[in-house]
């Protein structure tokens, strides 16, 4: 019952949405070429389905590798930047670069350098996620109570010990929720890089898709993009739960009374 | 034997790119093994700063400390600490929180954790080993991070304020249970508190500091009994006396 209370809302706002897009595509208020209906979008989606799903593939997969990558690498600078006041000087510039650049404008130059493979797909997902990570680890780190900090020494703690049974899961709340803003905006890099130069993969499949003025299968194409960004977003919110639960169940510490 | 704690002339000043301020000067203090010194002073006079000395975790601007006979130039291991906040790792439950002190020390595990249910069934916390911390009450923090502190039975425990954020009555009760774990460990103890009453009832000896910068103005020695009940206590003539007398020493701005 609770779960149903909690579902109804946004389901009723989708099929409204829904209703909506049906309703102006089959009046044809908007040419067909450019709207098309539910059911076209759905034949498509059946009929071309090994296709869909062999480059969702593609594409999922560099989102994961490039989103795996940007949590490692980010988290490791976050720890350097944490520990290390000379390697904070040195680090912030560079990971600031990195994230003004327009990723945009870069994607061309990577195609040029590494080819129409995977690898500049992975590192355009790398240079747009990895900044959420240090950022939040940095905070998470930082954030540690000084008393907690002199308690440990008084146990004569390593910085190793020190690190692992207290600094680092005090951060991992402010970490998971940089990783959840990194995980959308690998999405968002692999297909920006597929966009500038590919031979497969769903930013691919689109730019064909809007070149043919095949608006079914560009809605279709889009249906996957953000299904791809979704289910991944809800796992690395599982692997949240499943990490911190202390920290879930502080924020969902209600009285059982209240409804 | 040598004496637990050993302070000389100390001073300790702290320099920030705003201001300096100078916490405590002149202090000398020296701590038998067994005894139970209370400190007491207004907000702000240096009494954390103090018992940090003491572990090490601050160095003295000038003057000497040592530890059981050793001079301190670190952190010092062979000590508990409990802490002004109880300072608990809020994703680990008051078991685990406890058997911190035992992980980082690598001591035995069995051992460790038979001796960390026994202090749990001392101080009453029987029941909640696999609580978190936001589910205890302040007080049964303050008595996880007291159990922390004791799990390797230190030879020399420093408390600053540890029951200072609770209500009047849970105190009471925790000075009595301290008094009795006190009795039976024979553990050096140096405690901070902002409450005359505490300091009397715990303390074998009570010193009493100025505001900053914090010196000791005087010593009183407790003549009561070693086990103590607050009934008993409060009723005593010697106890009304030391208290008024703290009081009048520290003004009228001294609280409870
Ligand atoms: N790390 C620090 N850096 C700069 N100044 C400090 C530092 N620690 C303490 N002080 C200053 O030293 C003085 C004494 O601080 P301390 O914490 O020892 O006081 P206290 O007696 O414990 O006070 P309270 O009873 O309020 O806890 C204060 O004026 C404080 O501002
Ligand atoms: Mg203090």
């Amino acid at each position: 019952m609770k779960k149903l209370e909690a579902w109804w809302r946004p389901v009723l706002v989708l099929a409204i949405v829904f209703a909506g897009w049906w309703f102006v595509a089959a009046q044809e208020y908007v040419p067909n070429y450019l709207v098309p209906t539910p059911s076209q979008v759905w034949e498509t989606m059946t009929g071309q389905w090994d296709f869909l799903m062999r480059n969702s593939l593609v594409t999922l997969w560099e989102t994961v590798v490039g989103f795996v990558l940007a949590g490692l690498i980010g988290l490791g600078t976050a720890v350097l930047i944490a520990y290390s006041r000379t390697m904070e000087k040195a680090l912030y510039p560079i990971v600031l670069f990195a994230q003004v650049i327009p990723k945009i404008a870069i994607a061309p130059l990577l195609i040029v350098w590494f080819g129409f493979g995977l690898t500049p797909k992975i590192i355009l997902a790398v240079l747009i996620a990895f900044f959420p990570v240090v950022i939040s680890g940095v905070a998470g780190l930082r954030s540690t109570d000084p008393e907690l900090l002199d308690l440990s020494s008084t146990m004569g703690a390593s910085p190793w010990q020190t690190f692992r049974k207290i600094r680092f899961p005090n951060a991992l709340p402010h970490l998971m929720a940089g990783l959840k803003v990194a995980v959308t905006l690998a999405v968002v890099g692999a297909v920006v890089g597929e966009f500038v130069g590919a031979t497969e993969g769903l930013g691919y499949v689109l730019l064909v898709a809007n070149g043919n003025l095949d608006a079914p299968m560009l809605f279709a194409d889009l249906f996957l993009m953000s299904a791809i960004g979704i289910v991944l977003f809800i796992l690395v919110e599982v692997a949240e739960a499943l990490l911190i639960p202390w920290h879930a169940s502080r924020r969902s510490g209600v009285p059982l009374t209240t409804s | 034997m040598s004496t637990a704690v050993e302070v000389n002339d100390l001073v300790v000043r702290f320099q920030s790119k705003r201001s300096a301020v100078v916490a405590v000067t002149d202090v000398t203090i020296s701590v038998e093994p067994g005894e139970l010194v209370t400190i007491v002073g207004p907000s702000g006079c240096g009494k954390s700063t103090l018992l940090k000395i003491v572990a090490g975790l601050v160095k003295p601007t000038s003057g000497t400390v040592s530890l059981m006979g050793q001079a301190v130039s670190g952190p010092q291991k062979e000590i508990g600490f409990v802490f002004q906040r109880a300072a608990l790792l809020e994703w680990r439950g008051v078991l685990k929180n406890i058997m911190l002190q035992a992980e980082i020390r690598k001591m035995d595990r069995a051992a460790a954790t038979r001796r960390a249910r026994d202090l749990i069934e001392l101080t009453g916390l029987t029941g909640f080993e696999d609580a978190l911390p936001h589910e205890l009450s302040g007080g049964m923090q303050q008595r996880v991070a007291l159990c922390r502190a004791l799990l390797h039975s230190p030879r020399v425990l420093l408390m600053d304020e540890p029951f200072g954020a609770l209500d009047a009555l849970t105190r009471e009760g925790l000075n009595e249970e301290l008094n009795r774990i006190w009795r039976e460990t024979g553990t050096t103890i140096m405690l901070v508190t902002h409450s005359i009453a505490e300091a009397v009832f715990l303390g074998t000896r009570v010193e009493v500091m100025s505001p900053r910068p914090g010196r000791i103005i005087r010593t009183f020695d407790v003549n009561l009994p070693k086990e103590r009940h607050y009934a008993q206590i409060m009723s005593d003539p010697h106890f009304d006396q030391l208290a008024s007398e703290i009081r009048s020493l520290l003004g009228s701005n001294a609280s409870h």
